[in-house]
């Protein structure tokens, strides 16, 4: 399949890629991975006229951590995400998603930031960045701002982002030393998309929980962000109980549609053991010492 | 647009519209039609090549994207007339039925023994998940790939290590 006609770019600087994102607004796509994009181009969903390939500029791949922050680069893969030490030991929803991701192959390229631009109701990044309470900062015309994930999305493959904007990092403050998560998805098979997917990310506070987070793949139009169940679960003793009750709340804030994949109470069902599943293993990571 | 791309270990400069699939250019436009073009949706993998020695679908990504990076295809496992070692192995263990897949087997399962020379079973079926066989021929692709990993291993290690069993060693040598 050949994508429409487009002009193509490869800038070497992040203020040459952003001029020319300035100069041609919404007739102008970024590239990055391209493991969503160019499918998109293909089905011509997407015709861009011109196609800026910011591969090119140097040192944008970074996974790194700050004092408070994970810091992740535009284009960090998601293979280097699955591979990194620091995933493992300090944030366990991202790196339970990370292998998750499509497949070996595509996560060679796939990135993060791509993924979250992308807006992907079905996309898994995007529920693990809500259950961590992630910001993106972003970069246009006028400098940088910070948009926390909460508010990126707009609906299906729609993002805050304005035309002449690109995320230029993904920022994930740092859990405290009381906490757990995880990312479990129903999937048909290896690179399919998430048929259910529930991000879990749980802090401990002197016993009660402190913060939780919540996000639900593939159970609405955007990636969902679980808020009524986050709030009842803020000062709770965690438990069953309390799982339960949070994983009804979830389930019930789903808006599932049946599809191929399955019915629409199938797949509320799923959220629902699935969120109570991904608290109790969240509380027993943050109560291992 | 212009663009030079190593094939192989042969630079070839070719003039592509920018909508030119890397598939495509290796394909249609420089006759290498050991890349097979499956679902072309990048799912089934049959497209895979290496860029920079990474794996990669490639109908999901432009020619133009490869410029002035190296790109091996299954026509360039073979070295000065002898077949790569992951070739002689899946020859030898039945790697292969229809052979649509085999490209791709070979070059991803070269990419993994080039990152961990003996990778367990699970290693393996993970590595190749984003790769697809329609004659569900996977036992013997996962075989032939460790068949590889270990004659690559006795070939780095020398004489000495000649007598390596067909079946699993026991104990397998420390990756190095």
């Amino acid at each position: 399949m050949y994508s429409a006609p487009f002009e193509y770019a490869a800038p070497t600087t992040l203020e040459e890629a952003l001029s020319l994102l300035e100069e041609h607004g919404e007739d102008a796509r970024v590239l990055a991975g391209g493991q969503s994009l160019i499918p998109l181009m293909k089905l011509r969903f997407a015709t861009p006229a011109l196609l800026i390939d910011i591969n090119r500029i140097p040192d944008l791949d970074y996974v790194e951590e700050s004092a408070d922050d994970l810091l992740i680069g535009p284009l960090a893969r998601n293979n280097a995400l699955a591979d990194s030490a620091a995933l493992k030991e300090r944030y366990p929803t991202m790196a339970a998603a990370a292998p998750l991701i499509s497949d070996p192959v595509v996560r060679n390229l796939g990135t993060l930031a791509g993924s979250l631009a992308h807006a992907d109701p079905a996309g898994d990044w995007g529920s693990v960045m809500l259950s961590l309470g992630a910001r993106v900062a972003v970069t246009g015309p006028s400098g940088e701002r910070e948009i926390p994930v909460a508010e990126l999305f707009q609906g299906p493959f729609t993002t805050a982002l304005e035309p002449t904007e690109v995320i230029t990092e993904v920022r994930v403050p740092k859990p405290s030393d009381r906490s757990g998560g995880t990312y479990l998805k129903l999937e048909r098979k290896v690179g399919d998309f998430a048929t259910v997917g529930a991000a879990v990310s749980l802090e401990l506070d002197d016993g009660h929980v402190g913060r939780a987070g919540i996000g639900l793949t593939a159970l609405g139009p955007q990636n969902l962000h679980a808020k009524t169940a986050e709030e009842a679960l803020a000062g709770a003793e965690p438990g069953e109980e309390a799982f339960d009750e949070a994983a009804r709340l979830a389930a019930d804030a789903a808006e599932p549609v049946s599809d191929l994949r399955g019915s629409a109470d199938y797949k509320r069902e799923t959220a629902r053991v699935f969120v109570r599943r991904g608290l109790a293993a969240a509380h027993e990571t943050a109560t291992a010492t | 647009m212009e663009i030079t791309v190593t094939v192989n270990g042969e630079a070839r400069t070719v003039d592509v519209e920018p909508r030119v699939l890397l598939a495509h250019l290796l394909r249609d436009v420089l006759g290498l039609t050991g890349t097979h073009v499956g679902c072309d949706t990048t799912s089934c993998g049959v497209c895979t090549v290496l860029v920079d020695g990474t794996p990669v679908k490639s109908c999901t990504m432009f020619a133009v994207q490869a410029d002035e990076r190296e790109v091996t295809t299954v026509e360039g496992l073979m070295r000065d007339g002898e077949l790569h070692p992951i070739q002689r192995a899946f020859k030898e263990e039945h790697g292969l039925q229809c052979g649509f897949c085999t490209p791709a087997m070979m070059l991803v399962g070269s990419a993994l023994l080039e990152r961990n020379p003996n990778p367990s079973e699970d290693e393996v079926r993970w590595a190749i998940s984003g790769n697809m066989c329609r004659c569900t021929g996977y036992m013997n692709i996962v075989k032939a790939i460790r068949r590889a990993g270990q004659d690559m291993r006795a070939e780095r290690e020398g004489p000495a290590s000649e007598e390596v069993p067909t079946e699993q060693p026991a104990a397998p040598a420390a990756a190095s």
